[in-house]
């Protein structure tokens, strides 16, 4: 049974770990060692709640004079004849 | 925009229907993956969209549909101004941790929930400029796979770049983004705002 990696080698692949992007055998070497390790678990904890923040920077705002220019695009794409827009 | 339009769409009040619906994301996914070219961008990606319009099969898919039209604009701006790629070494951050960097710093030594407050003293603002301080070639991948949730190789896909590629830059764009949440926290007053008993918060907000 090969040793466990060091929490150094743990956090470099935390996100990778989480996104399942690790081959099969470096996967269960992240987890052996969450097994043993109570600080990288708060950390892969902490690197989940930063996926979390940025899941949820979706919707940002769109300013009233964008939109209305945006839309006047949309006019013009859709009714080329139509003035005043 | 000087560029002609062919309107040969034939289902034009579909179009006007999807595009109005989707603008406010589209034009949040543009701002993500360029602030400053945001609208540009967005009027880019409706001239496509429009052209080939037709050669949608599922209107149920066109918010997809049209968010993969401006990252393809987006990629294309960038071939255009071909700056020079600017590689982050990543032993430079591979080591960095967030996690380790709040507990040596210790930046809310009252705290007993150090991390939440931390992420928690962030708003929507402020994540976003946080992502537009990283070099584009990192911040676009990590755009579409945590805002926009794609999947990697789909990312890989739309950029029209290898899978290895795209798994590198998101490798050297997260740990960058980690830094850069340290740095902006730093530099911009988050951590004093963040550090502030609630009371006083709530004071300075109602002082206003």
């Amino acid at each position: 049974m090969k040793p466990l990696i060091s929490c150094r080698e743990a956090v470099r692949e935390l996100w990778r770990y989480l996104d399942e992007e690790l081959k099969a055998v470096d996967h269960e070497r992240v987890e052996e060692h969450l097994d043993h390790c109570v600080h990288c678990c708060g950390e892969l904890e902490f690197v989940r709640q930063m996926q979390k923040l940025l899941g949820s920077q979706q919707e940002l705002d769109l300013p009233a004079d964008v939109q209305q220019r945006l839309e006047g695009l949309i006019d013009e794409l859709t009714h080329p004849g139509r003035s005043g827009k | 925009m000087g560029a002609m339009v062919e309107p040969h769409t034939t289902d034009q009040a579909a179009f006007d229907r999807v595009a109005r619906t989707e603008l406010r994301r589209l034009y949040s996914l543009a701002r993500h993956l360029d602030r400053d070219a945001a609208e540009d961008l967005v009027q880019e990606c409706l001239l496509r969209a429009f052209r080939s319009f037709d050669s949608l099969r599922d209107r149920e898919a066109a918010g997809g549909w049209l968010r993969v039209i401006l990252t393809n604009v987006w990629r294309d701006h960038l071939r255009k101004a071909a700056r020079s790629p600017r590689e982050v070494p990543i032993d430079d951050v591979a080591d960095f941790s967030l996690f380790r960097t709040l507990i040596d710093e210790d930046p809310f030594p009252y705290s007993d929930s150090l991390h939440l407050d931390f992420l928690g003293a962030f708003s929507l603002e402020d994540v976003h400029a946080v992502l537009q301080r990283l070099p584009s070639r990192y911040r676009t991948p990590l755009v579409l796979r945590y805002v926009e949730g794609l999947p990697t190789k789909q990312i890989a896909t739309v950029l029209e770049m290898p899978l290895g590629t795209v798994l590198s830059q998101l490798h050297r764009g997260r740990k960058l983004f980690e830094c850069e949440m340290w740095r902006y926290a730093e530099h911009t007053g988050v951590l004093e705002r963040a550090s502030k008993p609630q009371s006083e918060r709530a004071q300075e907000v109602g002082s206003t």
